[in-house]
């Protein structure tokens, strides 16, 4: 005889409870991490590196990477002077939250203030993977196009803080601010959102204050 | 790709709330599945006939119910389902909508032998 048995569970509650687990972990090691999320080529890696350059001697930093195969954006982490940690996902396309318990203890986490994961590029899934940190953080970049709210609405979101990265290029580019920040607006109200250029520098100093003062007031 | 991380997930929480009744055999996973979930439902399909193999799960049918995206508008109250160049109300013009439904993703029941 067949028996119908209700369950009503979350297909992710695996994830989401080790998740839970790595955030106490790094509450315990008094650490702020954040989760950096974008498509391929919006910028990540060259914002983390200039974000660790803005932030040396302020505070302790630590770096995890997702990558689907390489350790490119590890060497250039550890090159730049911070402990560093390199996550292959051998093709899976988001870091999810066994691989950061993995990784995490690689990391001298009692001598860090601020771990930075740079996730795997893609705009799909991988804020539907939560992975433990206390923020999740959207870098846009003005290339992509003003469409990308509407296009990707689970990234969008799912983060605390977004980036809109390569202003720079906004004179060359056609991008409607107002298309893409109002679409931003019904997905995620009051949306804390930097507008910068990794490469000239514009903006990075209000980004990277505001961090310091997340890590901060954590920290108290 | 990470549809096998989602399959191996059904299959983790079927197979544990069968065996809470010393199940058989899963005949059947009811599954509730949003539109902004962005998960396909063939490719879990794929990854289960591989996974399921060997386990009381074994030719269990998967049935998706598949729920499409809706937003409200918060002005006048309508209920709409959103297109991928435009958020707003399509009645009223409000910029002032929330996403109302399609971020399901769960298991709602199994049917046991």
């Amino acid at each position: 005889m067949t028996q119908r048995i209700p369950i009503v569970e979350n297909i992710l509650s695996a994830n989401d409870n080790m998740a839970v687990r790595i955030r106490e972990a790094l509450d315990r090691a008094n650490v702020y991490a954040i989760n950096i999320m974008a498509s391929p080529g919006a910028g990540k890696t060259s914002l983390i590196i200039k974000t660790l350059e803005a932030l040396k001697g302020r505070l302790r930093l630590g770096v995890i990477e997702g990558d689907l195969a390489t350790s490119i954006d590890t060497d250039k982490a550890i090159a730049a002077g911070m402990p560093a940690v390199q996550i292959n996902t051998g093709g899976e396309c988001h870091l999810d939250a066994v691989m950061l318990a993995d990784a995490l203890p690689k990391l001298p986490l009692i001598n860090l203030d601020l771990v930075i994961v740079e996730n795997v590029g893609n705009l799909v899934c991988p804020a539907n993977f939560k992975i433990g940190t206390h923020i999740n953080v959207l870098i846009a970049s003005i290339p992509e196009g003003d469409d990308k709210p509407y296009k990707y609405p689970g990234m969008y979101k799912g983060v605390q803080a977004l980036i809109i990265n390569k202003v720079d290029l906004l004179p060359y580019v056609p991008f409607n601010m107002d298309y893409f920040q109002l679409g931003v607006e019904i997905l995620n109200p009051g949306l804390v959102t930097f507008p910068l250029s990794a490469k000239t520098g514009e903006g990075m100093n209000v980004w990277t204050d505001w961090l310091v003062a997340q890590v901060k007031q954590k920290n108290k | 790709m990470h549809e096998l991380a989602v399959t191996q997930s059904i299959l983790d929480i079927s197979l544990r709330h069968a065996e809470k009744v010393n199940a058989k055999q899963i005949v059947t996973i009811n599954l509730v599945i949003g539109r902004f979930s962005s998960v396909v439902d063939d490719s879990v399909q794929f990854y289960w006939d591989m996974i399921a193999e060997g386990t009381i799960a074994q030719g269990a049918r998967l049935c998706f119910e598949r729920i499409a995206a809706e937003m409200t508008c918060q002005e006048c109250g309508l209920a709409f389902e959103p297109t991928d160049e435009t958020f707003a109300c399509p009645k009223c013009l409000s910029p002032k909508v929330r996403i109302t439904k399609g971020e399901e993703l769960r298991v709602e029941s199994i049917d046991v032998e």
